[in-house]
């Protein structure tokens, strides 16, 4: 039976926390992610979860606690926003490369500087080569599901998992949402039984070596390998999802879809605003459509190319600019999709929206539908590197 | 498939290596020769070693082997560098530095 | 329990041969000193920053450590040992462990002093229940001899090369043992290698076993970067605590104790002389930078003095 609720998204994301009572968690405070470790500390000081709160320094140190607690046997989490996450990027590599399946909460915010509190994605894409699996949100209901299938993601193939909302759309925003029962929340987690770990006595373990160059290849294409599998495990524990609660994920969400002549690719909550620009489109006549990126580690770039092959324009929406003078991820690797799928009918462009909490409106996205509309019909894509709803 | 140390050879496949380079045992590094680096080279005259023992803690390489009666037994020389502390520390001059011969 | 050296000695090393560590290093004597006072009952976990120790007693797929051993980054082994430290209170909460573990963190002074010093302070002021070893070698030597804040004044490092302007490290050596007795845990102590092992085993036995946070500050010269010929070493150790230029003491709950007074303290010439990086203090016309060491040192010990209620 779920239970009718309104949390916000940082609210749902600790409330799932504590469902599943993790062992051990490393946090420090940072906007607009803060709220995360503030409820769990007040579930912890209240007896209402056995986890252990490790208050570090920084985040920096609240990563290589949790690596630390991982490695030793437990569960680990963690929360963090912006800045804070590139503070411990050098620890999200080493989690990674380590295969420690610690689950960190992600408010995305814009980076520094100019410094800014505002959404985007500029911290989560800035760490999106270390080796974590990334799964983003739409909504609160979508941030909440996702962490609870988070640990049987991470913990399949032994890497890391980042569980990513946008901060203050839905960190804060309070929406309705529809809760598990706890005790169907923790049937379905499972317990967390490592094959090796620190602190199992019959078996000492060494983590972490100095590799040379003849081992640290195939260290590295072990890994590399268990992103591959991450994308069968990511459908499979949808789907057990799916069974439990009735509500159903993928590595990607299309949205007229089926006769789309023009798409966006899009992540994260602007995702709801495209739908709304979308429907109105539909009404006009528009054969318009979107697909949402749930999964963008490991990146569905089959599915993205195969929901893209009859297209005749899509824009791929980057709430971050990598500064190449090119394009946004986003684009990048849908385009590598494209290519490495065989499908070169679709003309494509790369719109950088919505920086450190630029407002994303519905006629945003419309006006975007109207650039594609214009290449469609001429043929001509003109500049692939764009800016939406900056001041000319 | 293995996952001991001895088995992570530089012939060892992607799909076979130890996931993250972890090593699932104790002190694996004792395969390893390090008496190799040497130069020179400790020799124990054991009528004068008075069995102080002042050598055996000041041995950055494990090398000076303490048997179960507390006596000091002969260098290990499969890790002695040769660094030279112990015939330092000895008050008897029981250690005498040699060119390694090899 | 009163010292006995050949107990001491016939205790099985939890460190074992087969790294690669320079010969004649001191970071290996302080690691199997340390990890030998250790109850053979218990289990470890072990940490290292990255550092000289690191890259050497773990290359893979070798580890010289019996116990379990994590390496993570240069400048956290004191948070993620926190970390190892707090799971296994976690695993206790839950039953799922029932055998005793010791955690216990080594670095060197550049992991420690400098880039490590955060993650050091907030796992010392947490309290965690480990010790964390600062093998102090008084310079980054695993990249080459650069300059710390704990390379003493005037030392010749690559970073502080011994110039036509300036003579070596322009600053003195950040007194570290004090900043951590500053944060109130119940026992830090320095100490290095003496005689027959004393001091330094009966400190880590205290540090281990402690309850909380405890600090220990190790004096490990580096024969290639302090340029002495490797036999040396436990003349250097000796000549560094009978001039007073490092003293062996201990605070506990807060009261510092002297472990050791010099009969009749040494000039520090006599400690300097013996070292490469300090031959430059040697020449004519630089007597100055001599005069100098000794004032400091000469404070430094007086201040210790008082600390211990032992100046008058």
């Amino acid at each position: 039976m779920s239970i009718r609720e309104r949390l916000s998204g940082n609210e749902a994301v600790a409330y799932a926390m504590k469902q599943i009572n993790p062992d051990v968690m490393g946090a420090y405070p940072i906007t607009p992610s803060t709220e995360i470790p503030q409820y769990f500390s007040a579930y912890v000081d209240n007896g209402e979860v056995d986890t252990e709160f490790i208050a570090v320094e920084s985040e920096h140190s609240a990563m290589s606690t949790c690596i630390g607690a991982e490695a030793a046997g437990c569960r680990a989490i963690s929360a963090t926003s912006s800045c804070g996450l590139i503070y411990m990027a050098e620890m999200l590599y080493v989690a990674a490369s380590d295969r420690l399946p610690i689950t960190l909460a992600v408010s995305c915010r814009a980076l520094s500087g100019p410094i800014n509190i505002n959404n985007d994605h500029s911290d989560a894409m800035a760490v999106r080569d270390a080796g974590w699996l990334m799964l983003f949100a739409e909504t609160n209901q979508e941030a909440y599901d996702n962490y609870l299938q988070a640990m049987r993601i991470g913990e399949a193939v032994s890497l890391p998992i980042m569980i990513c909302q946008d901060g203050f759309i839905t960190s804060h925003a309070i929406e309705n949402i529809e809760l598990e029962e706890t005790e169907a929340v923790r049937k379905f987690v499972g317990e967390y039984k490592p094959q090796h770990y620190l602190l199992n006595k019959d078996e000492p373990m060494a983590v972490g070596p100095y590799s040379t160059p003849v081992y640290y290849m195939e260290t590295k294409r072990a890994q590399a390998q268990a992103m591959l599998d991450a994308k069968d495990v990511i459908k499979k524990v949808a789907d057990e999802f799916a069974a439990w609660t009735g509500r159903q994920y993928g590595l990607i969400e299309k949205y007229e879809m089926d006769d789309a002549e023009e798409a966006i690719i899009i992540i994260g909550s602007s995702a709801g605003t495209a739908r709304e620009a979308i429907k109105q489109l539909r009404a006009q006549g528009k054969k318009v459509g979107m697909i949402k990126i749930r999964s963008f580690r490991p990146f569905p770039a089959e599915e993205i190319a195969d929901a893209l092959k009859n297209v005749k324009a899509f824009a791929a929406m980057d709430k971050d600019d990598s500064f190449n003078a090119h394009c946004g991820p986003i684009f990048a690797e849908t385009c590598a999709g494209l290519y490495a799928n065989g499908i070169s009918g679709p003309k494509g462009i790369s719109y950088i929206y919505g920086l450190g909490g630029r407002d994303v409106r519905v006629e945003s996205i419309q006006h975007v539908f109207a650039d594609l509309e214009k290449i469609a019909k001429t043929g001509d894509v003109g500049e692939t590197y764009r800016y939406l709803d900056v001041r000319e | 498939m293995s996952h001991l140390a001895k088995d992570m050879t530089p012939q060892v496949t992607w799909k076979d290596i130890t996931p993250g380079g972890a090593i699932f045992e104790g002190g694996t590094s004792e395969v390893v020769e390090t008496g190799d680096w040497r130069t020179m080279k400790p020799v124990l005259d054991m009528e004068k070693c008075k069995q102080c023992l002042l050598c055996a803690p000041v041995c950055p390489d494990m090398s000076i082997p303490v048997n179960k009666e507390g006596k000091r037994e002969d260098f290990n020389y499969f890790f002695c560098k040769g660094c030279g502390i112990c015939a330092n520390v000895c008050p008897f001059g029981a250690i005498t530095m040699v060119k390694d011969e090899k | 329990m009163a010292y006995n050296l050949k107990e001491n000695v016939m205790k099985e090393d939890r460190f074992t041969g087969g790294h690669r560590m320079c010969a004649g290093c001191g970071c290996p004597i302080a690691v199997r000193t340390v990890l030998r006072a250790l109850e053979p009952e218990d289990h470890a976990v072990v940490c290292s920053a990255t550092c000289c120790l690191e890259v050497s007693s773990f290359m893979y797929p070798y580890t010289s450590y019996k116990d379990s051993f994590i390496h993570n980054a240069f400048e956290n082994a004191a948070a993620t040992l926190s970390g190892v430290e707090t799971a296994y209170h976690a695993m206790k909460k839950r039953g799922k462990l029932d055998a005793t573990y010791k955690f216990i963190a080594f670095g060197g002074d550049g992991g420690t002093y400098d880039i490590g010093f955060q993650s050091l302070s907030g796992a010392m002021e947490r309290g965690h229940d480990m010790v964390y070893v600062c093998y102090d070698n008084e310079a980054y030597m695993n990249t080459g001899i650069q300059r710390s804040s704990s390379t003493p004044h005037f030392a010749d490092t690559t970073t502080t090369p011994v110039g036509k302007v300036v003579p070596g490290k322009p600053q003195q050596k950040k007194n570290l043992t004090k900043i951590m007795v500053a944060h109130g845990i119940p026992y830090v102590a320095q100490t290095t290698f003496i005689g027959n092992f004393k001091d330094i085993t009966e400190k880590s036995h205290k540090a281990i076993y402690t309850p909380g946070a405890a600090f220990l500050n190790v004096m490990a010269p580096c024969p290639r970067g302090w340029r002495y010929p490797s036999e040396k070493l436990m003349e250097i150790t000796k000549l560094a605590v009978e001039t007073c230029v490092w003293p062996l003491y201990e605070v506990i709950e807060g009261k510092y104790i002297l472990s050791y007074k010099p009969k009749n303290k040494l000039p520090v010439e006599e400690y300097l002389k013996a070292q490469g990086r300090f031959a430059h203090m040697f020449k004519p016309g630089n007597e100055w930078m001599i005069e100098e060491v000794q004032k400091e040192v000469d404070k430094n010990w007086e201040d210790l003095l008082k600390l211990c209620d032992l100046d008058r």
